[in-house]
C-alpha cells in the first residue's frame, strides 16, 4: 500500500440503482442517492426500513444484488472492504478488547506501514483531536461509553480517510452525553472534511446534525432534503409522520382552492390537480387564538379534551368540529400557562398559512 | 430497652443511626447458611469420593511393605530408569496428542463456527455422536480399523497407495490416533464456544481499518479466540497424562503410560504401596502442569478476554 493512502480531499459518493433483497424481501429497493464532497448526510429510518443495509453496502460488508456505488470516480461495488478505505464508527464500536488505546488507534496506521514516531505522534494528534489526549495506555474495559465512543472515532479518523461512515454511534449513551456528542461530531466533521455518512433512527439526532438527511422507509428512498424542508414541507405522510409530531386532518381539494369543513383555508403551497390531501398540523405550530381572526391564519374551533404537562412543554388534545384529533404544544412560562384553556372548554386554534402544508394521502395514514 | 422503645419501637429505629441494621444482617447470615445447606449433599460427595481416597493414596505410598512408614516407593522411582522413560513417555504422548489436537481441532472448530446455525448443529452432531459412544468400542474399532490385514493396510495397497502392510497399530501411530480421536471434542468444543463468542462487529472493524481477511484473522481473530484453545488443549493434555484404556489398546505393550504401570504394579504385584507412589507423582506433576498453565492463562487478563469468555 502506498503511504498517502487514503489522505487527501473528501470525496463524493454516487449511489445508483443499489437492490439487495433477502429472499423475496426488499432490504434495497433501486435506491439512487448522491452524496456531495465533505456533505454530512444522515440516512434516517425506523428499525427494518435499510438504513443500516445501505451503510453495509457502502463499506463493503453487504454485496447488493446489482447497482452501482462510486467513490469520487472510483466505481467501488466490487472493491472488498479492507481496500475501500473509507472510516467506520460500529454501533457497539468495536474496540478490539485484547489491545490497548493506542494501539486500536494505531491499528490501521500500522497495515499502512507507519511505524515509530510518526505512528505515536498521529496516534496521540488522532486522540487529542477527540478529547482523549493521554489516554493511550489505558485498556478498553478501563473506559467509559463516551470514551470508547470517542476512541472508535479516533480510530476511524486517525488514517485520514475521505469518507467517513458511522452508524448509530450515539444510540448506546445517556440523553444528556448524546446531545452533546451530536454537536461534537458535528463541530468534528467541520473540521475534518471528511465526506459523513451518518445512520440513526433518532430524528431529532438527524435533524441536529446533518446538512441533509435520507428518509428511508421498506427500502426506498422517500424523501432527499435539508432538516428544515424536511420538517416543514414532508413529501408525504409517512415523512411527515416519523419526523416530528403531526396530526392530519382530511381537507378537500377543488380547483385549486382547498377548504376544511365548509371554510376555505389558506396553504403554503397549493396543491397540483385533485386527488386526496390531508392538512398536516404540527403541534408547537398551532396557537391560541382569542377575537377577531388575525390575517393569515387558518382558525380550527374545538374543544379540549386533555391536557398535560411535561415539563419544557405542554401538550394539549383538541376535538376539531368533525372529531378529529389535533395535538396541540406550547412553551410552560407562567403568563403562557394561564392561557391555556381547561379540560372541556371550547378553543380557538391558530394556524398561520406559511404552516398549513398539504400531503398528498397516499392510504398510508398512521393510526 | 426502655419502655419508650418496647412501646415505640419505630421511633427507637428512626433514632437510630442505620435503622433495622441488625435485623438485616441477621436476615442476611440465615440465608447463607439456608444457601450452605442446599450445597453441602455436593460438598459431602466431593470429601468422600475425591478427597478421602486421594489422602488414603497418599497415606499409601508412604507405608513400607511390613505397614511401617518409608520413602521406599518413591527411592526406587528414582532409582529405576524404567520409571523415568514411562513418565517421559506419559508426557510425549500427552503433549503430541495435544498438539495433533490443536492442529486438526482448532481449524475444525474455526470452519463450524463460520457455518449458519442449522449446519453448525448438525455438523456438530457429527463431532460428538462418537463422544456419546463407548470409548472401548471405539478403541477396538480403530485396532480392527489399522491392524496388519485391517481396512486402511488392504484399501491402500489395493489402491496402490503402498505395497507392503505397513504397521500403524500396536505402536506409538495407533496409540496417537486413537487418542487423537477420543480427545478431539474436548478440544473442538471449548474452542467453538470462544469462537461464537467473538462479536463479528471485530473482524468486520478490522477489515475496514485495511487489514486484509489473513491479516484480520491473525491480529483480531485469532488472539480473542486463544483463551477457548488454551482451556481445550489444557483439558486435553490433562486427560491424556491419566488415559489408559486407547494406549493399552492400541500401543500394544510398545507405548506405556503411568496409568499402565499403575494397573500392572496391582495386578500383578498386588504392590498398593508402589502403586500410589506412582498415581501421586502422577497427580503431582498435573497439578504442576495446571499451575504452570494458569500462570500462562493469565495471558486471559492480558488478552482481555472480551471474546473468549464463552469456552470456560
Amino acid at each position: 500500500m502506498s503511504d498517502n493512502l487514503g489522505r487527501g480531499e473528501a470525496l463524493p459518493i454516487f449511489i445508483g440503482n443499489v437492490t439487495k433483497t433477502y429472499g423475496k424481501v426488499f432490504a434495497l429497493d433501486d435506491v439512487s442517492l448522491d452524496v456531495k464532497q465533505g456533505e454530512f448526510m444522515t440516512l434516517l429510518g425506523p428499525s427494518g426500513s435499510g438504513k443500516t443495509t445501505l451503510l453495509m453496502v457502502l463499506a463493503g460488508f453487504t454485496r447488493p444484488d446489482h447497482g452501482s456505488l462510486k467513490f469520487g470516480d472510483r466505481e467501488v461495488i466490487r472493491t472488498p472492504p479492507h481496500k475501500r478505505d473509507v472510516g467506520m464508527v460500529f454501533q457497539n464500536y468495536a474496540l478490539f478488547p485484547h489491545m490497548n488505546v493506542a494501539a486500536n488507534v494505531g491499528f490501521p496506521l500500522k497495515l499502512r506501514n507507519v511505524s515509530g514516531p510518526e505512528l505515536a505522534e498521529r496516534v496521540e494528534g488522532a486522540l487529542e483531536t477527540v478529547q482523549l489526549g493521554g489516554y493511550g495506555e489505558r485498556g478498553i474495559d478501563q473506559l467509559s461509553g463516551g470514551q470508547k465512543q470517542r476512541v472508535a472515532l479516533a480510530r476511524a479518523i486517525v488514517f485520514e480517510p475521505r469518507i467517513l461512515l458511522m452508524d448509530e454511534p450515539l444510540s448506546a449513551l445517556d440523553k444528556k452525553l448524546r446531545e452533546h456528542m451530536q454537536i461534537e461530531l458535528r463541530h468534528l466533521h467541520d473540521k475534518l472534511g471528511m465526506t459523513t455518512v451518518y445512520v440513526t433512527h433518532d430524528q431529532r439526532e438527524a435533524l441536529t446534525m446533518s446538512d441533509r438527511i435520507a428518509v428511508i422507509n421498506h427500502g426506498k428512498l422517500m424523501q432527499l432534503d435539508e432538516p428544515r424542508t424536511i420538517y416543514d414541507f414532508p413529501a408525504n405522510t409517512f415523512v411527515a409522520d416519523f419526523i416530528g409530531e403531526s396530526t392530519f386532518v382530511p381537507v378537500s381539494v377543488s380547483g385549486g382552492k382547498v377548504s376544511y369543513d365548509g371554510t376555505a383555508l389558506q396553504t403554503a403551497t397549493t396543491p397540483d390537480g385533485a386527488g386526496k390531501y390531508n392538512l398536516m398540523m404540527r403541534p408547537e405550530r398551532l396557537a391560541f387564538v382569542s377575537g377577531k381572526k388575525p390575517k393569515d391564519v387558518n382558525v380550527f374551533k374545538g374543544t379540549v379534551s386533555e391536557l398535560v404537562f411535561q415539563g419544557e412543554s405542554f401538550l394539549m388534545y383538541a376535538d376539531l368540529s368533525d372529531g378529529t384529533q389535533v395535538a396541540v404544544r406550547g412553551a410552560t412560562q407562567k403568563d403562557a400557562m394561564a392561557n391555556v384553556p381547561e379540560v372541556g372548554a371550547a378553543v380557538s386554534l391558530g394556524l398561520h398559512k406559511d404552516d398549513t402544508v398539504l400531503i398528498p394521502d397516499t392510504g398510508d395514514l398512521p393510526a | 430497652m426502655s419502655v419508650a422503645d418496647i412501646l415505640h419501637p419505630g421511633a427507637a429505629a428512626a433514632g437510630d443511626a442505620a435503622p433495622n441494621a441488625d435485623g438485616l444482617k441477621a436476615d442476611a447470615a440465615l440465608e447463607r447458611m439456608k444457601l450452605f445447606g442446599l450445597c453441602s449433599p455436593a460438598l459431602l460427595l466431593v470429601v468422600v469420593t475425591m478427597v478421602l481416597p486421594v489422602v488414603w493414596l497418599f497415606y499409601l505410598s508412604f507405608l513400607s511393605d511390613e505397614g511401617t512408614f518409608s520413602l521406599e516407593h518413591y527411592e526406587r522411582l528414582t532409582a529405576s530408569k524404567a520409571y523415568a522413560r514411562i513418565f517421559w513417555t506419559t508426557f510425549k504422548v500427552s503433549i503430541l496428542t495435544t498438539i495433533i489436537c490443536v492442529a486438526i481441532g482448532y481449524p475444525l472448530a474455526y470452519f463450524l463456527a463460520q457455518l449458519p446455525k442449522r449446519a453448525a448443529a448438525l455438523c456438530m452432531i457429527t463431532v460428538l455422536l462418537p463422544f456419546w459412544t463407548s470409548l472401548l468400542v471405539r478403541t477396538y474399532a480403530w485396532l480392527v480399523l489399522l491392524q496388519r490385514k485391517g481396512l486402511v493396510n488392504t484399501w491402500a495397497i489395493e489402491l496402490g497407495l503402498w505395497d507392503e502392510p505397513i504397521k500403524i497399530v500396536h505402536n506409538l501411530n495407533g496409540t496417537l490416533i486413537g487418542m487423537v480421536h477420543i480427545m478431539l471434542p474436548f478440544l473442538v468444543l471449548p474452542v467453538y464456544g470462544s469462537m461464537k463468542a467473538i462479536d463479528t462487529d471485530f473482524v468486520k472493524a478490522a477489515s475496514n481499518l485495511g487489514a486484509s481477511p489473513v491479516k484480520a484473522f491473525w491480529k483480531v481473530f485469532f488472539p480473542l479466540s486463544l483463551p477457548g484453545l488454551f482451556a481445550g488443549a489444557l483439558i486435553v493434555f490433562v486427560l491424556c497424562l491419566g488415559f489408559f484404556v486407547t494406549p493399552a489398546v492400541l500401543g500394544g505393550g510398545r507405548v506405556i503410560m503411568v496409568s499402565m504401570s499403575i494397573t500392572d504394579t496391582i495386578e500383578l504385584f498386588f504392590n498398593w504401596g508402589a502403586a500410589s507412589a506412582l498415581g501421586v507423582v502422577l497427580l503431582v506433576m498435573t497439578l504442576g502442569t495446571l499451575f504452570l498453565a494458569s500462570r500462562l492463562l493469565n495471558l486471559d487478563k492480558i488478552l482481555g478476554g472480551g471474546g473468549g469468555g464463552g469456552g470456560h
